[in-house]
């Protein structure tokens, strides 16, 4: 999936560790295709328990519509692993979170899926809490973020990723390509299981 | 040669490929898979084309949709019913060996797992699963993926990984009666907060983890995902030898002693560098229970709610407040006596043989509270037998509790065991999150001996007094 720069408003849900189980919670993890997990994003945050919407949550509000970077408190992804959560961001429209900081796990599969972690430091994060809607411009190459004010900020990403998502290089492909390594290593490996043999 | 860590030293023999610009290639020993997690990724071979490039090094599980019912009855919820069919036929299609709703060996991954001598000490053990590092208590490298990243060890037994920094947690000091394995790392996690491991694998020292059991041991390592790591590891040791000799895939005879003159070489070397460091004194422990809505909200059994005016900085002021509304506590009360609705033994972190003989032995005797609806799942149909087998399935049912059939079950609600909303829970589980055990339902989390004892009285207990 490519990425190259990105201009949007944000929508801000000022929450810390936002966990993945509110991202999307475990009974959309049924499914057994991608199809419609946008459905369950912060669905408990977002309805009512009769389905209505309710009107206070960020998302909700028609200045949100249209919003593709969520900003969030600290520690945002963390707990299960589930890459649901990355898949209903994207469904929704999203390509970046900004925060201060992301839980591991959800910070690598949110850069399989085309979602941008952009780490920024307090100060900068403080601003875009203050200011719901800000427009601001996200450009990887230069890997700097542009707030309305004209300010600026880099943020860190592995270079690999960064090369991932600037030139669409494809992970899964770029492994088989590593054939012969793994290869010799398992030659000079044996494994200490056999899960299928004799069985 | 500079001092290595455990962690550096399994790391440093799973290196298959190391390109300028990429990270690591690491070569994955042991890929365990479950049903949630892996739809999408055999969806993603089918598509290329691939496939599972080491089946013996895999395998599966149903454990996160599987209703604990009666294993007679037909799994009633549709959606459910098809995920589970597509695991069977993920499995046959790819050659993979699952162990079905119907097999002796099923059970929650990092249950059967350890129980059939899978994990061992040394190897690089993935899941799509956030509590892996469960395996850690071996002395592995254990560590939760997501759906891409099991099609990628599916396809090639490897991942593309930055190595971690390693971080120590030492425990030492004697416990004192009524206080577990579970108090340990809640203690952990309350202390660092559920960020506080971000970006390091934790590695566990100290007398107090020396003298845990393996079972143990793997309660301490599974809430590493809590504390922020990804994984968390205990060096092997002979506790660690004894548990896996004689396991269905354990080494046998000279293999045996080969493998554990290489697994002696495992322990971190003296001298080495820590990128963080806390030390914890066991015996100053009381049984934990987290109060809040992340499992970093915890609090010593006699402590009380923590009062959000105390609290300077905004955002965390105003993460408490929410917590302690969605909870419907006050703050500054004791948690203690707290009436509550469900008690729940179960879970990757404490559904063990050893974990429900201690609740046992505080529900031996006694009848569980009329006002209580207690679940006790075993982690596996293993573990179920062994109850069995020791009576203890008994003393549940006569006190008034359930026995099931293994699973995940509430901890995270996927089977249709749930809390109804406003419902509060003791529950071994690992997560306190909003709505994890049904929506709107209410978690406090604590060891098997808390949970018991609360499932007698009714209300939030501290073990001790029922000693």
């Amino acid at each position: 999936m490519k990425f190259e720069k990105l201009t949007s408003k944000t929508v801000v849900v000022p929450v810390d560790n936002i966990d993945t189980d509110q991202i999307i919670p475990a009974r959309y993890l049924k499914a057994i295709s991608k199809d419609g997990l946008g459905e369950g994003l912060f669905v408990d945050w977002r309805k009512n328990p009769d389905g209505s919407l309710k009107p206070d949550f960020p998302l909700n509000k028609p200045e949100a519509k249209g919003a593709q970077i969520l900003v969030s408190g600290d520690n945002f992804g963390c707990g299960s692993s589930r890459e649901h959560a990355p898949w209903a961001l994207v469904q929704n429209g999203f390509h970046a979170v900004i925060s201060t900081s992301f839980a591991d796990i959800f910070k690598g599969n949110a850069l399989k899926n085309g979602l941008l972690p952009v780490i920024v430091p307090p100060d900068v994060h403080k601003k875009l809490l203050n200011s719901p809607g800000m427009v601001v411009t996200i450009d990887l190459a230069a890997q700097k973020l542009t707030l309305a004010d004209g300010t600026s900020v880099e943020f860190p990403i592995d270079s690999f990723a960064k090369r991932c998502l600037l030139d669409g290089v494809d992970e899964l492909g770029y492994m088989l390509q590593q054939e012969p390594k793994i290869a010799a290593f398992e030659a000079a490996h044996p494994g200490a299981i056999n899960t299928a043999a004799g069985r | 040669m500079k001092p290595r860590t455990i962690v550096q030293k399994i790391w440093d023999s799973h290196v298959v490929a190391h390109e300028p610009g990429a990270p690591d290639l690491l070569y994955i020993d042991l890929h365990l898979t479950h049903e949630v997690t892996s739809p999408q990724a055999f969806a993603t071979l089918r598509e290329r084309g691939l496939k599972v490039r080491r089946p013996d090094l895999t395998i599966a599980t149903m454990d996160h949709s599987t209703p604990t019912y009666a294993l007679n009855l037909p799994v009633l919820d549709p959606v459910g019913r098809a995920q589970l069919e597509q695991m069977e036929k993920n499995c046959n299609d790819f050659g993979i060996r699952l162990y079905n709703r119907h097999s002796d060996h099923q059970g929650i991954v990092h249950v059967i797992g350890p129980e059939q001598g899978l994990t061992q000490p040394g190897m690089t053990v993935v899941c799509g699963d956030s509590h892996t590092a469960t395996h850690g208590a071996f002395g592995a490298l254990a560590f939760g993926i997501g759906t891409s990243q099991v099609g990628h060890v599916l396809a090639t037994q490897c991942l593309l990984q930055t190595p971690s920094k390693t971080y120590a947690i030492r425990v030492n000091g004697t416990l004192k009666k009524g206080v577990s394995a579970k108090d340990i790392i809640l203690a952990v996690i309350a202390e660092i907060g559920i960020g506080g491991g971000t970006g390091c694998v934790f590695e566990y020292l100290g007398s107090t983890i020396r003298g845990l059991s393996i079972e143990e041991r793997m309660t301490v390592c599974n809430m590493s995902i809590e504390g922020g790591a990804r994984a968390g590891l205990v060096a092997p040791d002979d506790t660690t030898y004894q548990y896996i000799n004689g396991r269905e895939y354990a080494p046998k005879g000279a293999d045996w002693d080969a493998a554990v003159a290489r697994w002696k070489t495992l322990p971190s070397d003296e001298g080495s560098q820590y990128a963080h460091e806390l030390t914890l004194d066991a015996s100053s422990l009381e049984p934990m229970v987290t109060f809040g809505t992340n499992p970093g909200m915890g609090i010593p059994i006699s402590g009380r709610i923590p009062d959000p005016a105390s609290v300077s900085n905004p955002l965390e002021k105003s993460d408490l407040t929410k917590a302690l509304k969605y909870m419907d506590l006050e703050p500054g009360k004791l948690l203690q006596g707290h009436p509550i609705n469900v008690v729940f033994v179960g879970s990757c972190t404490n559904s063990r043989i050893s974990d429900l003989r201690a609740a046992a032995s505080i529900i031996k005797g006694r009848k569980v509270s009329p006002k209580v609806r207690m679940l006790v799942v075993p982690g596996s149909q293993q573990v179920k037998h062994q109850a069995e087998a020791e009576g203890l399935d008994k003393i549940f049912r006569e006190a008034g509790a359930d026995f099931r059939e293994a699973g995940c079950s509430m901890c995270l609600a996927m089977n249709g065991d749930q809390l109804e909303p406003g419902e509060y829970s003791v529950s071994t589980s690992n997560r306190n999150f909003e709505g994890r055990q049904g929506k709107g339902g209410r978690t406090f989390l604590a060891s098997p001996l808390t949970a018991a004892a609360s499932a007698i009285t009714g209300v939030v207990t501290d073990v001790r007094t029922l000693l």
